[in-house]
């Protein structure tokens, strides 16, 4: 007999996720631990698309940093337009007339449906379905039409400018526009038939990345992964801020109908719940919005006076995104922090990949939503 | 192919050539491993143009409409030309002699299966008196390729893409060999020329029709086992794009990578026509006394259309799902038709 020595033993496979991969939704890097296809560890990698926009916001007169806010979370320019403009104005005093703020909320919302349809396709790629990424272009493709009416642009817009929005809308918008919402609730149903209740995906989603309550809040995830965990949190609601206090609308929130709160199914169905939130949102302000100046008179060279200082929250599609702003009385503000959504939420990536496959850390990321211009700035 | 070896003589006398008699076969060998290759080589062609023109009208597009005029038709040799021009690329670290061999193993399998593929009567390579065990037995051929190639490649992903192949291969071969069992036992033969002359006399003499429908189940049990063991989704894990870039063949460019490509549209055709030779009645007609290679190919046409159908509808599943439904779910729903269509021939 030949003693067997015993000297096989296995060790945790590292390995690079991204920059440079098909699911990571941009230049995101995450660094994997695995043992086989079990995942025991993950870490996210982020700054490879840092372009020092705060510091950038510095040196630049308030308006013209509008651009720059159309490329932190470019899937949706608008909300990120307003985040910005809204503490502008806040700081140096701005009033927004009436139809400004409709118009207002009525492109984001539209470009929140355009968001939300995007995650909507990308989430397919993620589990392997690529049709239905196809449909939802096919309904992104009408709303961008319909934000091109307005300022010629499909994916950066600054349309939303200090003191209200460049201009007001062409005639044939608002019909455009009730068209659009006709036919979307519609769409919508085809979505679940296609994606949502199949019963391959809810395979693939439920009880996958289960992100308790009390972990979401103690990493600061907001948006549709918080509300995903069950938590009524939206920024629209508890801290009304535009005309949202005049408009009715529901907070979706995680159900356990069917498999834990807080999977990442749930937080995929909020996205969809949310598509007929916006549309309804957007019923509402195409009845009430009324005629009138669309900008501020005389907003000309903004400029605060020294120490003036705000915070702003506003809900963009994905979670609460802040802007604070300094200012020291001259053209340029003296310190700008932007708090982005999508950076607390790919934090807590690590504490809800862990024990998950290797294909579930995909589904994971795919139902943070995250995007990498926002999260590096 | 004995056929051909028959007639080759007169057919050379004629033309004034005059070969060796006992050169006659191997050039009858010649002629019809250059068919095979060549309509499999061009059915792969078709079939890659039909699924991108198929997934266009699933997804509100029209796919291919330039190359070739009308239809695009030729977008597939315009692909072909542009994979035979790209460079090919061999990793540094990659393990060069098995890095080479894998793509020819991967296309060899599927190629030598087509000798036993039952177009017609006399559409046929060769009737090997056991031609489905020969089929199942080259076919796994196929995975040794593309676990060298993910072991070769030096790529984690590929790694990853291969292991998952090995497991889903080993977990659906099992139930698709199983599911033909039914139908050797109905048709006391392993030889797909009798298999499907057994089926004759319109469309209830097949046997997917035959109650109490043993054969029909494992018609869908075959059918899904082969889509697993083409890697096709929804059970293409060994390649999940979305999670292992391109799984086994990440590093495969140019050329080898249409042999990996060309393989898996080829094994399509294998798997369909296979299905309609065994449970569909193969070139038998939907009427009694029609029949021709036209309706084989139109059942394998079909069968290929739900392939691709199932594909640009369904997503992924997970491995560990793949390999729970191959043993727990198709495994035994199988060896239960095995023993229910024994105990029909016994009685």
């Amino acid at each position: 007999m030949v003693a067997v020595e015993k000297d096989v033993r296995t060790d945790e496979l590292v390995i690079n996720m991204g920059p440079q991969h098909p699911s990571t939704h941009g230049v995101l890097r995450v660094v994997l631990k695995t043992d086989g296809e079990m995942c025991l560890d993950a870490q996210p990698d982020i700054g490879y698309l840092h372009r020092c926009a705060e510091k950038i916001a510095e040196n630049l007169p308030y308006g013209q940093f509008v651009p720059y806010t159309d490329r932190m979370d470019y899937v949706s320019g608008m909300g990120c337009n307003m985040g910005y403009c809204m503490a502008v104005e806040q700081v140096a005093g701005i009033q927004v007339p009436e139809r400004g703020e409709w118009l207002r909320v009525i492109v984001t919302e539209l470009n929140r449906i355009a968001s939300h349809l995007l995650a909507f396709g990308t989430y397919g790629l993620d589990t392997g379905a690529i049709t239905p990424f196809l449909y939802g272009f096919r309904e992104r493709e009408l709303v961008l039409d319909l934000l091109e009416m307005l300022c010629g642009a499909r994916l950066t817009y600054s349309y939303i400018r200090i003191g209200g929005v460049d201009g007001d809308v062409p005639p044939e918008f608002m019909d455009k526009l009730k068209e659009f919402l006709d036919i979307f609730p519609k769409k919508i149903r085809e979505y679940n038939k296609l994606l949502t209740y199949n019963h391959i995906f809810m395979k693939r989603t439920v009880g996958v990345g289960v992100l308790p309550a009390d972990v979401a809040i103690a990493y600061g995830v907001t948006g549709p992964c918080l509300r995903g965990s069950g938590v009524r949190q939206d920024v629209r609601r508890d801290e009304p801020y535009s005309v949202y206090p005049k408009l009715e609308f529901d907070v979706p929130v995680g159900t356990d109908e069917h498999g834990p709160i807080g999977d990442a199914w749930n937080r995929y169905y909020i996205r969809i719940r949310e598509l007929e939130e916006s549309a309804k949102i957007l019923r509402q302000c195409v009845k009430m919005i009324s005629p009138g100046p669309v900008l501020a008179e005389k907003v000309g060279r903004v400029k605060p006076p020294a120490g003036a200082e705000a915070y702003t929250r506003s809900e963009n599609a994905r979670g609460e995104l802040g802007f604070y702003i300094v200012s020291d009385g001259t053209m340029t503000p003296a310190r700008v922090k932007v708090r982005a959504p999508s950076f607390s939420n790919i934090s807590v990536l690590p504490a809800i990949v862990r024990g998950q496959m290797l294909a579930d850390v995909v589904a994971i990321i795919g139902s943070l939503d995250i995007v990498l211009g926002e999260i590096d700035r | 192919m004995s056929e051909l070896a028959a007639v080759l003589p007169g057919v050379l006398e004629k033309a004034g050539w005059s070969v060796p008699g006992g050169l006659v076969p191997v050039l009858a060998m010649f002629i019809c491993a250059s068919i095979v290759a060549a309509a499999m080589g061009l059915s792969a062609a078709v079939l890659v143009w039909a699924e991108r023109k198929l997934a266009g009208h699933f997804q509100c597009r029209l796919g291919p409409v330039y190359v070739g005029g009308k239809f695009g038709w030729l977008q597939s040799i315009a692909d072909g030309i542009k994979l035979l021009l790209k460079e090919d690329i061999i990793p540094a670290d990659a393990d060069r002699p098995l890095f080479r061999l894998a793509p020819y193993l991967v296309v060899l399998g599927v190629f030598l299966a087509f000798i036993a593929f039952p177009v017609s009567e006399k559409l046929m390579v060769a009737d090997l008196n056991i031609g489905i065990f020969f089929i199942l037995a080259v076919l796994t051929l196929e995975v040794f390729g593309v676990i060298l190639a993910g072991w070769a490649s030096n790529n984690k992903w590929a790694l990853l893409g291969a292991m998952r192949a090995a497991a889903q291969m080993v977990s659906y071969e099992i139930p698709m060999g199983l599911a033909i069992l039914p139908v050797v036992v109905e048709a006391q033969s392993l030889s797909l020329k009798s298999i499907v002359a057994a089926q004759s006399g319109g469309m209830l003499r097949w046997y997917v029709f035959q109650p109490p429908f043993f054969m029909g189940v494992s018609f869908l049990i075959f059918f899904l086992a082969g889509l697993a063991s083409l890697k096709r989704a929804p059970f293409d894990l060994p390649e999940a794009e979305s999670e292992l870039t391109a799984g086994f063949h990440t590093e495969y460019s140019g050329m080898r990578f249409s042999f990996f490509f060309m393989a898996e549209y080829a094994g399509m055709i294998l798997v369909s026509g296979l299905a309609a030779a065994l449970y569909l009645g193969g070139w038998h007609g939907i009427l009694p006394g029609q029949s021709g290679a036209m309706w084989f190919l139109l059942k394998t046409a079909f069968l290929v259309f739900v392939m691709i159908w199932l594909r640009w509808t369904l997503p992924r599943l997970r491995i560990d799902q793949v390999v729970y439904v191959g043993w727990k779910v198709l495994t035994p729903f199988v060896l239960a038709c095995v023993l229910g269509q024994a105990l029909m021939a016994y009685k």
